[in-house]
């Protein structure tokens, strides 16, 4: 089984850091406009850098996503950054109408989604937003997994024509992809090979999926793990061949499990090729206080809940 | 520039267009629109320097941002009579497959739409973008919008207003159609908003007002001033005094026409009262 190493850990927010701050000197079109939280989101490299291209908006997220929105128009490339929530819920029908339905170019990136937020509780940590988003007609929904493949993402992004929402946490997790490695919207990574039980895992997942799938091969069970970053559009082919092969699947996200990534699998599979599947997942709960590491365990959303799912989900094939 | 008297001719015939198409679908908002027949006119007849050869970006070219999408009628109107699309098209209004929607969309790809209107409350922030990115273009055109008084019930208004004021955005002159009418009735019983010129100006804006938004002249000239007041540092304001309904007696000064369309014999009364002047679509 393949292995993958943990080279340090780094949080996501610091991989759409260090690619804003590359898109800077890459791109002059690109404009970054943050709302009151240019330190969290890691954007004070591009501020310090490119002044007139940054916006501060204030505490006034329904604001951003219109100004974004009008930045299309004269050819800019607005990257919005706030935590997942105030990206989302609290403006959805700002991006609703004035960027999904109007067809503008702009990156919703969001930090500190899911319970790994951590101690601010469920006021910030937003557990409906890939189910929000992925809903919106035209709206590209990424979900990475380390920072190295959320520096990719954001870089790729910008060379996207589209709206796009690009979502990322806030704690140090482990970074093993590949540096510079090439982030190919849409299409899914496979980590792992293996012929027992497909496990899909986006965002923090996908190491966790990792981990669960080298504790199942002590087991003897084989696991192919696919990371799925992109979540619409989603890599329906790259799903069916495994499934096929395995015969059942695993899905594994920091989100609720309505309206999520597993839901976005089920629909494929029952068109396609049903199969058993189980959800790691949150259950239709908020979350709470707690940190990163307590709320992962709490809301089973780890390693051993995965190697839980898959052998309830081998006992159904 | 027209002649008074063309201008007149032109706002008399985009009232028949709004009355027609809206009594064709039996629906839409024929009030607001009447109102502000003559604010239209004025932008895209005489104050607007832009090009019918529609693109997104309009760069080195003024711009304008409908926020209250509902009336769309008198929007529709004005850009195919000013040579964005067919003016024939204004007989596709609200109909299936057509590009002239209930409130207006780039989704259908309009020629004169650049966002999506209609929830009310948008249109300023997305102006506003759209003026910082004229600044960074280096481009020294205007952005100009038009909003609802009763949409400015809506919170994201002012979120936008101290945001333009703050980050002097004065390339942007702002208009309020004050009609004092909301669908519910008078603004002032829906959710009295009072006194508007000393809110913009409190937030830091250059206010001026139009006491007569239904005469053209006084429009035009309200324009002006306002253009004349751009690049110093702060937006502009104008709040624009109108009667919804205008130009048709029995629509005058009451909400009941904010969103009903005329039966025949009504269509007919209004039409009788805003003879054709450019021909009819």
């Amino acid at each position: 089984m393949k292995k993958y190493t943990n080279t340090g850990n780094k949080d996501t927010r610091s991989g759409f850091g260090a690619g804003l701050t590359e898109l800077g000197k890459s791109n002059e079109n690109v404009v970054a406009l943050c709302a009151d939280l240019t330190g969290s989101l890691k954007m004070d490299d591009f501020k310090k850098n490119h002044p007139e291209r940054f916006f501060q908006i204030g505490i006034a997220e329904a604001n951003m996503i219109g100004i974004a929105a009008g930045m299309t128009i004269g050819g800019k490339i607005p990257f919005t950054g706030t935590f997942a929530n105030f990206s989302t819920g609290r403006v959805y029908d700002q991006i609703r109408q004035s960027i999904a339905y109007s067809d503008k170019n702009v990156k919703i990136c969001a930090s500190h989604a899911g319970v790994t937020l951590g101690e601010d509780g469920a006021t910030h940590q937003i557990l409906e937003d890939i189910g929000l988003m992925k809903m919106l007609p035209g709206m590209t929904v990424i979900n990475t997994c380390d920072y190295n493949q959320t520096k990719a993402a954001t870089l790729a992004i910008a060379d996207f024509e589209g709206p796009v929402y690009l979502r990322f946490g806030r704690p140090k997790v482990a970074n093993f992809t590949p540096e510079d490695g090439k982030f190919e919207i849409g299409k899914a990574v496979n980590l792992t090979e293996g012929t027992d039980v497909t496990i899909i895992a986006t965002g923090h997942l996908v190491w966790e999926a990792l981990k669960a799938a080298e504790e199942l091969n002590e087991k003897g069970i084989s696991a192919e793990v696919i990371n799925i970053h992109t979540i619409k559009p989603l890599d329906e082919q790259a799903i069916l061949a495994s499934v096929k092969k395995t015969g059942c699947v695993v899905t594994a996200e920091e989100h609720n499990f309505l309206g999520g990534l597993g839901e976005s699998v089920s629909r494929t599979l029952v068109e396609n090729f049903p199969a058993p599947q189980e959800f790691v997942a949150t259950k239709d709960t908020f979350g709470e206080s707690g940190t990163p590491e307590q709320l992962m365990e709490k809301y089973g959303l780890n390693a051993e809940a995965i190697v839980k799912a898959s052998e309830k989900v081998l006992k159904r094939k | 520039m027209p002649n008074i008297q063309e201008l007149e001719d032109f706002v008399t015939q985009v009232r028949r267009d709004i009355l027609r198409q809206v009594h064709k679908v039996n629906s839409g908002h024929p009030g607001g629109s009447l109102g502000c027949a003559e604010f239209f006119t004025a932008l895209y007849q005489d104050v607007m320097d832009y090009n019918s050869d529609f693109d997104m970006n309009g760069i080195e070219e003024d711009l304008f941002f409908l926020s209250n999408g509902h009336i769309s009628p008198v929007f529709y109107s004005v850009l195919s009579r000013s040579g964005f699309f067919p003016v024939e098209e204004l007989n596709t209004f609200r109909l299936i497959n057509s590009r002239l929607q209930g409130h207006p969309t780039t989704h259908e790809g309009l020629p004169g739409i650049r966002i999506a209107s209609g929830s009310l409350g948008q249109g300023l922030s997305v102006a506003i973008g759209a003026a910082e990115a004229k600044k960074l273009n280096k481009d020294s055109h205007i952005v100009y919008t038009l909003h609802g008084d009763g949409e400015l019930q809506e919170g994201q208004n002012w979120e936008a207003i101290m945001y333009a004021a703050g980050n002097k955005i004065d390339n942007l002159i702002s208009t309020v159609d004050v009609n004092g009418q909301q669908i519910d009735g008078a603004t002032d019983h829906v959710l009295p908003m009072g006194n508007l010129k000393a809110k913009f100006e409190a937030f830091g804006w250059d206010v001026l007002e139009v006491k007569d938004g239904n005469d053209i002249s006084k429009v035009i000239e309200g324009l002006n001033e306002a253009k004349s007041r751009t690049g110093k540092g702060k937006p502009v304001c104008i709040l624009m005094t109108t009667v919804m309904g205008h130009g048709v007696d029995f629509m005058m000064h009451t909400h009941k026409w904010h969103g009903v369309a005329p039966n025949d014999e009504q269509l007919e009364n209004a039409l009788a009262q805003n003879p054709e002047t450019l021909g009819d679509y």
